[in-house]
């Protein structure tokens, strides 16, 4: 590898690229390889684990909203745990804090004109301020149709209702796409349900479980031809799993 | 001020399959190569290892390995009155970024076209009449024959160890082999993959409606496998993280897993990543150029001179590139006159869901190429007489994957969410299944590529715009494969069947393929085409473009890349066997 550009670690190099349409100071300058595979101890660029802890994107009363929202999408059963205890709202919360919050990546250069489904998504707000603003015109909405009150305050019947109204665009919410945010929230929802558990969701690995999908195994070449059997292996995360871990 | 380097013979421009093909052939011919690639150096042990490669939030969601609009991205519009706006978030299909380009993160379904895909106006004039093909359907014959092709098919299946069984040896039908292939001059290099209960039922159902089904060809192999350039490669694992991820076994054909080992050893050989080439750059004559000029990432641009270019940048950059650059002339769909971005085309695909109550398909256990397959009803290798359209595609039991974000199919009527969406889904998981039709996409005379007049990359330099929309005989086609589908899938009993044809318009959001061709074609005739039979530009000729999907005059029922990965052997054969000893046109 050629000496002239210096030796970053993994994590400083893909951000540089991937920032490569940001940053204009950055010290990669193109990467030279010649004569030899380059190998690096310590570049790979394993997932960031997401940890317990306060809410990085929400505040507490939008936690509280999508901790309910999230528990109707994914209602808790005896099929197992809903989207709340699974971690949805915390992934949501993860996610958004993150690059997918802030369209990290996309291509946000104006103009931007209205056009057809088959163009795709074509305003300038990224996840995260679409969170905040339907969130806020969603509240607002409760609060008058509902004598002042919050959604969680609703009972479990009355914010399926509310959440079908929103699904299906019947209720207008102020600058805000109903039936968009509903299919945003749903999507969301449902990846934390089965994402790897490392991010935050899918917590116990309640969304894999529930399907029977064994997760993170890699290696199925015994079992290719073993037809009509349930594969007996329980799911690993990219982690292991929690049993693996000490409790110390 | 872009600043001077010092000139080599070859420079490449993208590290692909077709660039790492290129590069490998000519460094070892002797020739000092450069290959330029706009993203980041990728390999196993770095970016895929098996401890996270199988991470479906990360590599199939959030596109981990994918090129990032923000780096580049085109417009798209169906029709030309609309006005084009950018895809501000990949979904329809999805390029790749960095070295290997998309062929990190591809299926591995490595297919020939027909005999007679490759003259195909001819034939279906000859068979049907002219009247057959509606007037705006601009498909053309390709410059080269099957037969002139098979040896860099068999190259290319060699060097990726691809896995399957021949259906016809040297001109002999083979029993469990695809009995409309065109001849092969030997058996595949690795043996089928296994296969799962639900391709197994396909399979039985089909031979029952007296179809022939056979393996899926899968450059995931079968069993561990030493390449012509001495790679080794390991045993597929059915891991089912397969296309939109890299394989952390080792496992799936790659220009990792297949060239670059080799590759990085030659002396003459460097690659220079993280470097986005700007333009190809012509002397004053217009006649040849002069190298490239590319942009690192701090900005600094570099002009980097050399006596050959090769444009290896994917199927869409590839024509961006030209145009940009302003090498042939651009294509203009009201005269019908010009050639570059002309004859843009796709794939069609349809498909066919079941849910199969009393069988156990463990979906999970998958790779992104196997299944059973019949071939019945692609190319002409049916009778097109009163059916109202040309063309057809493959059809069959591929599913790829159970990942649970993207795959977790319910029966029709479930709600979206709450206790009847998580109970169908708890209950059906295990007993769907997945069959489709990758049928044909032939080109049109409104469908095309050229530069957006409004929107810019982060560089300044025009987007390119698409302009693409189905058109009615390949949503004929569509709705008739997915027929014959259905018919297959009713066989297998199943509790419950749904049948999704292709219906327009094309919609960019949802992802098809990203198999994007035409745009370079190639051809006999500089009036309609950019590039002659051996992938050298008319009008430039140190200039080639060995190979990437832009090249194809219109798209046949099957997957690109095998042709793809021929047509770069077969260019790279040109150049070292007939350009370097005359440099100058080849036709
Ligand atoms: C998800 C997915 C699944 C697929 N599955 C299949 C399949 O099963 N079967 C099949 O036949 N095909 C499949 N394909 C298609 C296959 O990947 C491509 O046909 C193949 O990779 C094309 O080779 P290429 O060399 O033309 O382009 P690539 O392999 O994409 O290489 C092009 C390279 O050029 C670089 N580049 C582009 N512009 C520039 C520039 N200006 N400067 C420098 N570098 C540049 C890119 O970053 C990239 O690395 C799939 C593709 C995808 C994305
Ligand atoms: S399915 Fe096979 S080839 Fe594909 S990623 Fe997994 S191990 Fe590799």
């Amino acid at each position: 590898m050629d000496s002239k550009v210096p030796l970053l670690s993994r994590r400083t190099f893909l951000t540089s690229a991937a920032i490569l349409v940001t940053t204009t100071a950055s010290v990669v300058h193109g990467r030279t390889f010649h004569q030899g595979m380059p190998w690096a101890p310590g570049a790979a660029d394993p997932p960031a684990q997401v940890r317990p802890g306060p809410w990085a994107f929400f505040t507490s009363d939008e936690a509280a909203t999508m901790e309910a929202i999230v528990d109707r999408l994914i209602p808790p059963d005896d099929g197992g745990p809903g989207g709340k205890d699974a971690g949805c709202a915390v992934f949501i919360d993860r996610q958004l804090a993150g690059p997918y919050g802030r369209s990290d990546g996309l291509y946000t250069l104006p103009p931007f004109m209205p056009g057809s489904s088959t163009q795709g998504y074509q305003n300038p707000d990224s996840p995260g301020g679409r969170y905040r603003a339907g969130l806020k015109a969603l509240a607002d909405h409760i609060r008058q149709s509902q004598s002042g009150k919050t959604l969680r305050e609703l009972s479990t019947v009355d914010q399926d209702k509310l959440l079908s109204t929103l699904e299906d665009g019947s209720i207008k919410l102020k600058d805000i796409d109903a039936k968009a945010f509903f299919a945003m929230l749903l999507q969301d929802t449902q990846q934390g349900f089965f994402a790897d558990p490392i991010y935050g969701g899918n917590r116990d690995m309640a969304g894999w479980k529930l399907v029977g999908f064994p997760g993170a195994r890699y290696d199925y070449r015994d079992w290719v031809e073993r037809h009509n059997e349930r594969y007996p292996l329980p799911p690993v995360s990219i982690m292991g799993r929690t049993d693996w871990v000490s409790k110390g | 001020m872009a600043r001077k380097l010092p000139s080599k013979n070859v420079v490449v421009i993208g590290l692909g399959w077709t660039g790492s093909i290129l590069s490998y052939h000519l460094a070892k011919a002797g020739l000092d190569v450069v290959a330029i690639e706009r993203g980041p150096w990728r390999d196993t042990a770095t970016n895929f290892p098996p401890a996270y490669a199988q991470d479906e939030l990360r590599y199939a969601v959030r596109l981990d390995l994918f090129l990032r609009p923000a780096q580049e991205t085109l417009t798209f519009r169906n029709k030309a009155d609309q006005i084009a706006l950018p895809i501000r978030n990949f979904a329809g299909f999805l390029p790749g970024n960095g070295v290997g380009g998309a062929g990190i993160h591809w299926n591995g379904q490595t297919w020939r076209f027909l005999p007679t895909d490759f003259r195909l106006r001819s034939h279906l004039t000859e068979r049907y009449g002219a009247n057959i093909l509606p007037d705006d359907m601009t498909i053309q014959d390709w410059p080269v024959s099957y037969d002139e092709l098979e040896p860099y098919y068999d190259r290319f299946e060699k060097l990726c160890g691809t896995s399957g069984k021949a259906g016809n040896l040297k001109g002999v039908k083979q029993d469990g082999g695809n009995p409309f292939e065109g001849w092969r001059s030997a058996e595949y290099p690795t043996p089928p993959l296994k296969q799962g209960l639900g391709a197994t039922l396909f399979a039985e159902a089909a031979r029952k409606l007296g179809h022939s089904p056979f393996p899926q060809p899968a450059s995931n192999l079968s069993e561990a496998y030493t390449n012509p350039l001495g790679i080794r490669m390991g045993q597929c694992s059915y891991c089912g993280f397969c296309e939109r991820f890299g394989c952390g076994n080792y496992s799936k054909a790659s220009p990792q897993t297949c060239v670059l080992p080799a590759l990085l050893r030659v002396p003459n050989f460097t690659a220079q990543t993280e470097s986005e080439v700007l333009k190809i750059n012509l002397d004053s004559t217009g006649k040849r150029a002069t190298g490239v000029t590319y942009v690192d990432t701090s900005g600094k641009e570099w002009e980097q001179p050399a006596d050959i270019v090769l444009l290896c940048a994917f199927a869409l950059f590839n024509v961006q590139l030209m145009l940009i650059s302003g090498i042939g002339k651009p294509y203009d769909p009201v005269s019908g006159q010009g050639v570059v971005g002309r004859n843009y085309a796709y794939q069609t695909t349809s498909s066919v869901s079941v849910i199969l109550k009393d069988k156990v398909l463990n979906p999970f256990i998958a790779t992104g190429a196997h299944g059973m397959i019949i071939d019945d009803y692609n190319g002409d290798n049916f009778d097109h007489t009163n059916l109202g359209f040309v063309g057809g595609g493959y059809m069959g039991a591929g599913q790829t994957n159970g990942r649970p974000i993207q795959t977790r199919p319910v029966p029709k009527g479930t709600p979206k969410w709450g206790a009847a969406w998580k109970k169908a889904t708890a209950e059906t998981y295990q007993h769907a299944y997945s069959l489709s039709t990758h049928g044909s996409s032939y080109s049109y005379r409104d469908c095309w590529l050229d530069l957006d007049p409004t929107y810019k990359d982060r560089l300044g330099r025009p987007l390119m715009r698409m302009t693409f929309d189905f058109h009615e005989n390949e949503l004929k086609m569509s709705a008739f494969l997915t027929e014959r589908l259905a018919e297959i899938a009713k066989a297998m009993n199943p509790t419950e069947m749904q049948a999704h044809p292709r219906k327009g318009p094309y919609d960019s959001t949802i992802y098809q393929t990203t198999h994007n061709t035409g745009g370079t074609v190639m051809g006999d005739d500089p009036q309609t085409s950019v590039l002659n039979r051996y992938g050298q530009s008319w009008d430039v000729h140190n200039l080639f473009v060995p190979g990437g999907a832009s090249v194809f005059p219109q798209n046949h029922g099957y997957n690109p890349t095998n042709t793809v990965g021929a047509l770069a052997f077969w260019t790279a054969d040109a150049i070292t066997q007939r350009y370097l000893k005359n440099p100058g046109p080849l036709m």
